[in-house]
Parts: structure tokens; sequence; C-alpha cells
């Protein structure tokens, strides 16, 4: 087998059976990286260097008999991940020139179990997309088919890992940007809990929102790095400090009278026909291994875009207001102090995170507060009780993760409205604060893959990635690969 | 027309703590510029803030020793808006509850009466960083942000528009300042900005219950400044409402040169703050128990001190009020009266002569060189007769010159009172003999030549004699 092939854990028993060594597997990755990334695009910077550097030292390691599971296994990190002395955008201009003095917790926890980092992946600007195509670093194509997005903001994340430029990735999620190009290019990709995994040196988008997760090529491997990821952070204040379970010793336990909750809302007219079989035949498949399926409502669903873009966007004003070209990143000639900041963000700023950057300054105005924050918050309270009465009555739930399979490039550019319906199965999930994961479900006629989610309680990633693990002991979807 | 003048203060008091509010760097003042600083105060991506407890600990001890309520649970907000020395674009500040509110502090005025001062709300924020211009080393002449002061830990104690006169406004103000120095959560330094203060002042006819509208005055950092751009912000509302114009609501801000104020900003160019709680603190939840261990440790406040000192001790008012101008000061005064039990010496001693040999050397009472035990021993001499209290300041030079106990300088210098009537007697003799014109002019009457006598046996026992058996001996003889 290839090694830009294999999983993790098959990678893991070669560097510890001394089959093969991370230097080949890293050489093997970024000659892979080098060859598909003409036509993919999924990397704003490759690290060559450093990572030939760190799978040395991991070899060591591994000589010493040090093979932990992550050990000289070659990942790459969406570039929203700060990474000491390496650039760091977050896919925009106005980061073009930012070399970040410290790395984000979730990035040093791979690292210090040895995890080797090929580069820093492509995104939406500031995570703020669902095609990948608001990057100022150029578009990522869908490995499946290069005429297509791949999903965003992972985009390059999901990408990576469809085109096997890495063994695994890391992603954020803030309204379903792990989970959305996981579906679209046939990987898993877990969004944790709220709270599960630190955000200290994640560039934040909307910081209630936002959490750290894994895209990878099964859930075996999904579980690995969820391993890795997750715990408490003093740094954090809003990291949960809670105990970690062993995710993997979980996997095999089955779904034998697992209580699958279907949204009716999610299931609704306007779904694609493909999306809709795949969600009948895992249904089917669920029901032979022994699930039980409850029809449950989550009644606030409609509400959920509208109340995301408030929230989120109220979050990412602020936030984004730090990029001001004082202290770092893009700073554009200018005579006084105000030119200065108009021409810097204006200058360093795409479109598409102006006009996120206008629509929550606008929700927070004085006058304008109580009638869209305030309203926002109030809703998102009802949509987070929306789940909590339906997980009195079910284990997991089971959805669709995109009412489409990917989506022509330029087909919903000009058109953000709807480009955010994109997201609709999906953001609910982040507003409530829980967890929910993206496994291979299916194809479309045309060949693109389609996920399915797993939506889980709060910190019940367990129970997702068991349920998920079983799905995929029982079909091969997520065996197939794009041919790139 | 008469006008009835509303005063409100907004003071900032500068917290104590070794580490910034939400991340571990030092509040050190004077560093290096942006020495004291990391991800979090740098405002750099993807860092987030952790609140430091002890911030926490401090304003709770506020909130209690001004009759605030403890919020069961509070909220962090931010308050956005763009400046180069505001490194997040937003401060982190708190909005909707607070974590103290609804206090009040009574302050003294026109003698006896009291009048109670409402305290709106306390609330926890981070201070900004500075601007420096014109002080840079490199090449250009552009201006340096130094952010060693962004993220130290503030206290804003907003009070009630109830103050009526620039005198009460100083009085609240001294008050407010006594007691968080006295809590030793602030340094109390104006000077260096550690405590400083906002005044919302208007007018209105007396006898209108419709408040003005009003001004904020920035930039008030010492008593003197806060007085003097009070009453000058009164007579210039007054001013212009008596010559036909409207008060605007503006931010205007004191120029302690020519001691008057000039607008800053106009309500139309004040910022839309667009406060919204922060999303990256959670709720502050503080337990009765918290706020009950808080209470039991709070030291003895001012207001109680000074009325134990008169009701226990005796003491004056006035006694009372200069012994708990600062904690130092009534800690060194009780050290001192446990060692010696006479309260009004050991409290005139260091009103007397400590405090001015602590204002010649400027030194503070903290480090003073005689210790309330040490003056305690030099007090417990006269007392029981040993040295004299002319002679007791002579000693108290020494001891404060050479650390020696008053004892040791007593004796080596051979201080001891003499009693013995017998010499003193023949002290007497030697001086009628040797002035008997003066003995004769007493006795005809100019008694006041009496003193010329006192003086002149002090003088020849180098002052060593007992002055009340001088006194006693020399009239008998004197009177023949």
């Amino acid at each position: 087998m290839s090694i830009f092939n294999m999983t993790i854990h098959e990678l893991h028993s070669a560097l510890k059976g001394k089959q093969i060594s991370s230097l080949e597997a890293t050489s093997a990755m970024l000659e892979r990286i080098e060859a598909v990334e003409p036509h993919i695009g999924s990397f704003i910077t490759v690290t060559s260097e450093q990572a030939l550097a760190a799978a040395k030292s991991a070899d060591q390691l591994i000589a010493r008999g040090e093979c932990d599971l992550l050990t000289g296994i070659p990942l790459a990190i969406k570039d929203i991940f700060l990474t000491e002395g390496i650039r760091t955008t977050c896919g925009s201009r106005i980061l073009h020139n930012f070399i970040p003095p410290y790395s984000a917790t979730s990035w040093e926890k791979l690292r210090d179990r040895g995890a080797v980092l090929l580069g820093k992946l492509n995104q939406d600007e500031f995570a703020m997309g669902s095609s990948n195509e608001s990057s100022a670093y150029g578009v990522t194509r869908n490995p499946w088919d290069t005429t297509c997005i791949p999903g965003g903001s992972s985009g390059g994340s999901a990408a990576a890992v469809a085109a096997r430029q890495a063994t695994a990735t890391l992603g954020t999620d803030t309204g379903g940007s792990i989970r959305q190009p996981a579906s679209h290019c046939g990987c898993v990709g877990l969004k944790p809990t709220y709270g599960r995994v630190s955000r200290y040196g994640v560039i934040a988008y909307a910081s209630s929102l936002d959490q750290v997760g894994p895209l990878t090529r099964d859930v075996t491997d999904c579980a690995v790095m969820l391993g890795a990821l997750a715990g408490h952070d003093p740094k954090d204040s809003t990291s949960v400090d809670t105990p970690v379970p062993n995710y993997s010793a979980a996997l095999p336990q089955g779904v034998k009278g697992l209580r699958i909750g279907l949204p009716k809302e999610y299931f609704i007219d306007g779904l694609d026909p493909d999306v809709q079989k795949a969600m009948n035949a895992a249904i089917e498949t669920y029901r032979r291994l022994g699930a039980e399926f409850v029809d449950i409502s989550l009644p606030h669903t409609d509400y959920a875009v509208a109340t995301y873009y408030l929230i989120a966007t109220a979050e990412a004003s602020s936030n984004l207001a730090r990029y001001d070209g004082v202290r770092f990143g893009h700073r554009a000639e200018a005579d006084g102090l105000l030119e200065m900041y108009t021409r810097s963000r204006s200058e360093g700023f795409g479109s598409e995170v102006k006009r996120r950057i206008m629509l929550g300054t606008y929700a927070l105005s004085s006058g304008y507060y109580d009638a869209y924050y305030v309203k926002a918050q109030k809703v998102r309270t009802l949509i987070m009780n929306d789940f909590i009465s339906a997980f009195a009555n079910v284990d997991v739930m089971l959805t669709p993760v995109a009412p489409t399979p990917a989506f022509k490039i330029g087909e919903k550019i000009n058109d953000p409205l709807q480009m955010y319906l994109s997201d609709i199965f999906t953001i609910p999930v982040n507003l409530a604060g829980t967890c929910a994961m993206s496994i291979p479900a299916g194809f479309s006629a045309s060949g693109l893959p389609i996920g399915l989610q797993l939506i889980g309680k709060p910190f019940g990633e367990e129970t997702i990635l068991r349920a998920g693990f079983a799905f995929e002991q029982a079909t091969e979807w997520h065996t197939r690969k794009a041919t790139i | 027309m008469k006008y009835q003048p509303v005063i409100g203060l907004e003071v900032h008091v500068q917290l104590l703590t070794d580490t910034k509010i939400f991340c571990g760097c030092s509040t050190k003042f004077g560093s290096e510029p942006n020495s004291q600083t990391c991800p979090v105060c740098l405002g750099l991506p993807g860092a987030l803030p952790v609140l430091n407890k002890k911030v926490v600990e401090f304003a709770i001890k506020a909130g209690l020793s001004t009759n605030c309520s403890i919020t069961p649970r509070s909220i962090f907000a931010r308050k956005n808006y763009f400046y180069p020395d505001l490194p997040k674009g937003y401060q982190i500040s708190q909005f909707e509850d607070p974590i103290c509110q609804r206090g009040w502090l009574d302050i003294a005025v026109d003698g006896d009466a009291l009048k109670r001062i409402g305290i709106t709300r306390i609330h926890m924020e981070e201070d900004a960083g500075k601007l420096v211009h014109g002080e840079l080393s490199g090449p250009g002449d552009g201006s340096g942000v130094d952010l060693n002061r962004a993220c130290t830990p503030l206290l804003e104690v907003v009070s009630e528009p109830d103050l009526r006169t620039s005198d009460e406004a100083v009085t609240y103000l001294k008050q407010l300042h006594q007691i968080v120095t006295w809590l030793g959560i602030c340094d109390g330094n104006m000077e260096e900005g550690s405590f400083r203060c906002d005044a919302n002042v208007s007018v209105m006819p007396v006898g209108s219950d419709t408040l003005g509208t009003r001004a904020e005055i920035k930039n008030v950092n010492s008593f003197k400044f806060v007085k003097q751009a009070i009453e000058y912000e009164i007579q210039r509302q007054i001013d212009l409402i008596e010559d036909g114009g409207t008060v605007v609501q503006e931010t205007r801000l004191f120029d302690p040169t020519s001691g008057t104020t000039r607008s800053m900003r106009s309500k139309e160019e004040a910022h839309d703050y667009r406060y919204f709680p922060d999303p990256d603190l959670v709720p502050l939840v503080i337990s009765d128990e918290w706020i009950e261990r808080s209470r039991q440790k709070l030291p003895e406040l001012p207001e109680e001190r000074r009325q134990r000192f008169m009701d226990e001790l005796g003491l004056p008012l006035y006694d009372a009020e200069v012994l708990t101008s600062s904690k130092a000061l009534a800690d060194y005064f009780e050290a001192g009266i446990a060692a010696h039990s006479n309260a009004k010496a050991v409290g005139n001693w260091i009103m007397g002569e400590i405090t001015r040999s602590l204002n010649d050397s400027g030194t503070t009472i903290e480090a003073c060189p005689i210790r309330p035990g040490q003056l305690a021993e030099l007090l417990k001499l006269i007392d029981n007769g040993t040295i004299s209290g002319k002679i007791a300041k002579t000693v108290f030079d020494e001891m404060w010159r050479s650390g020696k106990a008053a004892q040791t300088i007593v004796e080596e210098q051979g201080l001891v009172q003499v009693s013995d009537s017998g010499a003193i007697e023949s002290i007497i003799d030697e001086i009628m003999a040797g002035n008997a014109g003066q003995v004769d002019e007493y006795r005809s009457g100019k008694e006041k030549v009496f003193g010329f006598f006192v003086g002149q046996v002090m003088k020849a026992s180098k002052g060593k004699a007992n002055p009340s058996v001088v006194n006693e001996l020399l009239l008998n003889k004197l009177k023949g």
C-alpha cells in the first residue's frame, strides 16, 4: 500500500514494526503534496524542512522504543492554528506577514506526542465561508471533482485528507466548518463539544461557537486524534475540566439497542434526492445492526441560520478589531492614524469578512442590540433547549450534513444567502454547543461523496464515535478514494 | 437665579496585584517599554484571557468596605473602540451585572453632620497601554506604544450624583482613597495614576428636581485639581446659562496649568462602545461562603477604628482622626499603646515628634527608625520620673540618629533626672546668692522673676533637675 494512503493506525503499526521510518513516510507525503497540489490547492504553506527534521526526531524516539500512536505521523493543520515561527495567515491578506511567537495548545499537544507538521492548510478567510473560495491564497478544489468546491471553511483540511496529502488534519468548526467539508470530501470530521478542546492559539472567528476538531480517513483515527486533543487548558477559561475518556476503547461496543433520533426538521422537501437516498440507506444499515429509531423534533431549527449570523458576526466584529495594522499584520501606508486603520483593514480583509464585520457591528449597535443580539441569544437558548429535550429520549441523532453534495466553484460565491444555507444542518449543533461528526455514507449519481451527521449529547463523543465505527464496519464508503 | 450643582464621581483604582488581570505578566511600574507583555496583553491572535483571582478578592474587599452588595453571578463585557493603546480593539470590562452594586459612604461635612453618598457600582476592568510621543530611539518621528500597563487590573467606582459641592466631592474622594489604601488593594499614588478620577458635573436651578445636562471632566489627578475643576465647571455652566446658552453633553478635559476645562468630544462624537458579554470568559460566580470569608478577613476600617480610639481610649476626635489617617499610622499607634498604656502620651508623641521627624527626613511611618516598642520605652522613662519631658526630646533625637534604646542613651549621657531635694537646694542657694538683685525684685512683688530662677536652676543642672521639685523648693526659698 502507498504510504500516503495509510490511516494513522496503519502507519503507526508500520512505524512501530520498523517496516517504515517516519522520515520515509514524511518524504513520501511531501512528494505527494508536490505532485497533487497544483490540482488541489490544499496548502497555504508547506513546511518541508521542519517536517523532515521532526520526522528524524520521531525516528530517534521510535528507535528508543518510544512509539506513541502519533509519533512520526505526518499531519497538516488549518492555517488558523498559531505555529511558533511559521507564518500563520488564517487565509487572510491582513496576516500575510504574521509569524506567531507562540503555538496553539491543540497543535502543541499533537507535536508533543511526536506528530510531524507537513504544513498549514488553506481555508476560508478567518473561517468565514462554506466553500474555501474566500481564501486570499486561492481556491481549494475538491479532489473528487476539481470543478467543485471542497466545502469550507476547513476546505483545505478535508481536501488534504481526500487527496492523501496528509495522514490526518486539524480543522475548526464554528457553524459546520469541519463537518461540511468532511462530507463533501468523503472523510471523517468531528466537531467536539464546546469546551472539550482548547481554543488557545486558534485565531478566533466567533468565540462562543468555535471548536477544534480532527479530519481523518476513518473513525478509528478520529478517536485517536480526539484523545490527543481533548482536555482542560488553564489558558482557555471556556475549556471544561472534565475527564477525557479512552475514545478508542469505546469503538467496538456496537449499536445494539442504541436509540437514534431522526429530527423531522432535517429531512425537508428541498433535500437533494441523492442525499435523501444515502440517509435512507444509512438508516437501514443501522436498523440491521440493531439500533432503534425515534422520530423527534427540534422545533426551532428554522431560526438557527438567522441566529447564527447575528451571534457569530457580532463576536467576529469584535474579535477582528485587533487587526488594525498597529502591532502585527498588514499595515497600509497612510498619513494619519484613522487613514492607517481604514486603509489597512480595507486592503487586508476580503469582501466576506467585511460583510460579516458590518453585520456584526450593526447587530451590536446602540438601538439595535436588544432587537438583534439579545433576541438571537434568547433564540439560541431555545435551540439548546430543543436539543436537551430531544436527548431525553435518544442517545444520538442522525441527519444529513449538508442539503446537497459539493457544488461547483463559483456557483454560490455571489449569493451569500444560498451559501449560508449550505450550513443549515450543522449550525444548530454549534449553537447548542454539543458534539457531532460527519462520516462517509454514500455518493451522488455524479460520484461526489455524501456524509451523514451523528449528533451526540454534550461530552457524548464516545457514543457518536461508537455509532460511526459500527457504520464504518458495515459499509465500505470510507475505503473509496478520489482518483487523483 | 440660584443654582444647585450636582456632582458624581467615577474613580479608577489601580489594584496592587503582582500580576495583570488576565495574564501572568508583572504589573511593576516603570520598566523598559513592552518588557512586561505576553500574547494575551499584546492582543495577539488566538490569545485568551484568564481571570486573576486576586482581582476578584480585592474587588470583594472594596465592595464590602463601601457597603455594596456582591453580585452572585457577574459577567465581563467587551467595550469596543479603536485606539493604538488598546491592543484587542476592545477593553474587557463589566457592563451589566458588575461585581459590586448599591453601596454607600457616609462623609462628614460641616463638622459632625454625616451625609450618605450612594455608590452605584464597582466593576473590574483592564487598563490600556500608553502612547509614547517623541521619545523613540529609532528613526523617524512617529509615536510608540508601550503595553506594559495594558491589562493592569482596575476597579471603577461609580458614585450616585449625590455630591453638591466641590468640598463634598473632595471629602468623598479622600475617604474612598483612605479605604482602598487602608485595605492594601491600591497604593493610592495619584501622580502615577494609581487612583484617578473623572467628575460628572451639572447645575440646575435651586428647587428644581430636573437634573441639568452634565459634562464629564477627565484627567483630574489630585484632590486639589478635583476641587479646582469642579468649581471652574460649575461656574462655567452657570455663566453659560445666565448668558442665555445651554450646556451640552460632552467630555471635557481639565487643564491643570490654567485651572480650566475644555471640550474634548461632544455627544455626537461619543463612541458607541457596543458592549456585549465577553464570550472568552465564563460568568463569575461568587458563593456566599466566599463573601463571608472575605468579610471575616477584612481589617477594621478607618471609621470603626477611629470610633474605637475615642470610645475605648478616650482620645479626642481630632487625635483619633489623625491617628487613623493611614492604616500604618494606626497600627504604629496600637503597637505603641500595647507596650505602654498611656494612650494620650503615645498619641501626642506620634502626632508631634514622630510626625515632625518623618516629615523632616521624608520617611514613611513604615520605615520609621524608632519602632513603637522603642517609643514606648522612652515614654515609660518620662512617666516613671527617670527623665523629664524636655530631656526626653533630646533622648528622642539621639534614638532617631543612632537607633540606640532610650535607657542606654540616658545612662551613657547621665541624663537621669535629679529629684534629690538636697542636691537641688544647694544649686538654688548658689543661684540666689549670685543674683541678689533678682531675689529682692521677687520679694518686692515682681513674681515674674520666678521664671528666671527656674531657668537658671535647670541650666545649672543641665536640664536634669526634676521641674516639680525645683518649683516647690524655689518657691519656699524665695518667699524666705
